[in-house]
């Protein structure tokens, strides 16, 4: 069921548009910031609200890379760039250190369900590679002993 | 030489509407509102701007195909969905100057009679999307967005619609698709935004930089925007430059900059003082350049001209320990990655290219490789219902052709040539 709140705030984002399916993206943004993922019961939810069939919503969220469709994440999703100019600087390792520092594979999330370590295609930050982000935040200009303390701060 | 994307953007709370406006920021827009849409819109004509998105398609034109209908909606995109790998320039203007856009957009909205214009910005820039949303609501609290804007006759909405993780959405049509709820894949062209873009509706989709050049053409003039860089591509660039230099970052300098003095003079030359290998010169799409180009002039002719591209104006910068076939592999992962499926040879040319790249890169390569990648580049290139497609054999060729020694290499004897 989505919560109260969500369902005022997609009310708000119509307004925006001249149709109510443009809301589509935004609607699954709000549900996924709250629980972290989307589930089917969510999609259909979201359907019935922007007036698509159910399967309109699920290849939407099948689309786009952010969306994680019946995919909990850990607390913390650690996205790492894996793209040309961080991958010049050292993204390979930045990433093995992550792996041991979690003691996960890439992919995976840690058993206390804290953390969910998976690789990104190009962030946009280029300039202070290599950098990864987590939830929200982008951490750049990364060294191993700065991986060590961005995680250690939030374990 | 004068700046106008990158003047605010080093000064403490560069994102507020006071800072902006105490730097003579929303003039513009003023003077904007006092002349005749179409007038600006032959401003812009004459002022030469091109599409900062990659392309380079003159912005005023694009503008003038818009239906002088007044009962037709019309709307304005601003594709702020940077994610060509290598590309962080849009980002600058988004997250420290945001109002020098939005007083792009409003502008631009006027020119070409839009009621409405959505920011498309892509999803993993959570802080740009905030600081844009806030950025627009001081906007409406000061009259500049909202209900017959400084007293005329013009009103006008803006709103931010984020992404969500697709590279193909920098596409325009299928931004527009995205917009509507859909997925992002492209549309059939024509009929071209300009008569049927989003809801049907006539739109023009411009680039972040490209809409924040227009305040200043409008101050200055379009004479003052002609005279700065080569004649076909004139103003000035933003170059983000990344990789192997000592100091990386987004450089504001005439278009036509000569490569050697982006990486040298502005962005402290290679790093560790090593030897430069190759080039990117506009975006991983745009094939590579080898060290004897450095001369060359960054402007979207110049580069056509020796079959690269000038694309968003990213520079990845690459020293004598890169190996070649690790990048290409790297790049056509990303392509795979991202295509969006719609057409049959770039969906399955690049997941095949990058199932071929990676066997090579693992020391797994077989002798007939190198031929395959040439024949599978063959059937995509020109076969594919967008540019994406092209994009990615545009740069493995580019690899195939200037270090066809280290694939070879690398297949005989399963390690790196470096």
């Amino acid at each position: 069921m989505l919560s109260d709140k969500a369902k005022k705030e997609i009310e708000e984002i119509h307004g925006r548009y001249h149709s109510r399916r443009s809301a589509t993206m935004a609607a699954m943004q709000i549900v996924q910031a709250e629980g972290g993922h989307l589930t089917e019961a969510d999609m259909r939810e979201i359907a019935e609200i922007v007036g698509v069939n159910p399967v309109q919503v699920q290849e939407v969220g099948a689309f786009y890379s952010m969306y994680n469709v019946e995919r909990p994440v850990g607390k913390y999703h650690v996205q790492v760039c894996r793209n040309i100019s961080c991958s010049l600087l050292g993204a390979e390792h930045i990433i093995e250190t992550l792996e041991k520092k979690l003691n996960i594979k890439t992919g995976e999330t840690t058993t206390d369900k804290l953390f969910t370590l998976t690789t990104a295609e190009c962030l946009g930050s280029c300039g202070t590679a290599p950098m990864m982000q987590i939830n929200d935040d982008y951490y750049e200009d990364l060294t191993d002993a700065k991986v060590g303390e961005i995680i250690g701060k939030l374990k | 030489m004068e700046k106008m994307l990158l003047n605010n953007v080093d000064k403490p709370n560069s994102e507020k509407i006071s800072t902006y406006i105490s730097g003579g920021g929303y003039k513009s827009l003023e003077a904007a509102l006092k002349k005749e849409p179409e007038k600006l819109i032959e401003t812009v004509k004459a002022s030469g701007l091109r599409g900062r998105g990659g392309a380079g398609f003159p912005t005023g034109l694009k503008w003038s195909f818009i239906p002088k209908d007044p009962t037709l909606a019309k709307y304005l995109v601003c594709n702020a969905d940077e994610g060509e790998p290598g590309t962080f320039k849009d980002r600058v203007i988004i997250e420290k100057d945001p109002h020098l856009l939005i007083e792009g957009m409003i502008i631009s909205s006027y020119a070409i009679g839009g009621a409405t214009s959505y920011i498309y910005i892509r999803g993993e820039f959570v802080q740009g999307t905030k600081i844009l949303e806030e950025a627009i609501k001081e906007a409406y609290e000061k009259g500049y967005l909202g209900k017959n804007i400084l007293g005329s006759k013009f009103s006008h909405d803006m709103h931010v619609h984020r992404g969500f993780g697709a590279y193909i959405c920098g596409e325009e049509t299928a931004l527009l698709e995205s917009l509507e709820g859909l997925r992002g894949q492209p549309r059939k062209k024509p009929p071209f935004p300009a008569l049927a873009g989003l809801y049907a509706k006539p739109t023009v989709i411009n680039n972040v930089e490209t809409l924040s050049c227009i305040p200043a053409i409008v101050s200055k003039g379009a004479d003052w925007f002609k005279g700065i860089g080569p004649e076909k591509s004139p103003g000035t660039k933003l170059f983000c430059v990344s990789g192997h230099v000592e100091k990386p970052g987004t450089v504001e300098l005439p278009m036509g900059t000569p490569l050697r003095e982006i990486i040298y003079d502005h962005c402290g030359g290679i790093k560790g003082g090593k030897k430069i290998k190759a080039i990117v010169p506009g975006g991983v799409s745009a094939p590579i350049l080898m060290p004897s180009y450095l001369d060359i002039a960054m402007d979207f002719d110049t580069l056509a001209a020796k079959k690269t591209m000038l694309g968003s104006g990213a520079i990845v910068v690459m020293d004598e320990t890169t190996c070649m076939v690790k990048v290409a592999y790297i790049v056509n992962r990303f392509f795979s990655h991202e295509s969006c499926g719609k057409c049959t040879p770039c969906r399955e040319g690049t997941a095949w290219l990058t199932q071929v790249l990676k066997r090579i890169e693992y020391g797994k390569g077989k002798k007939s490789d190198i031929k395959l990648l040439d024949e599978v580049c063959d059937n995509i290139f020109g076969n594919t219902f967008c540019p994406l497609g092209d994009g990615a054999v545009m740069a493995l060729r580019g690899f195939l052709h200037n270090f066809r020694d280290e694939f070879e290499y690398h297949i005989e004897r399963k390690e790196c040539m470096v």
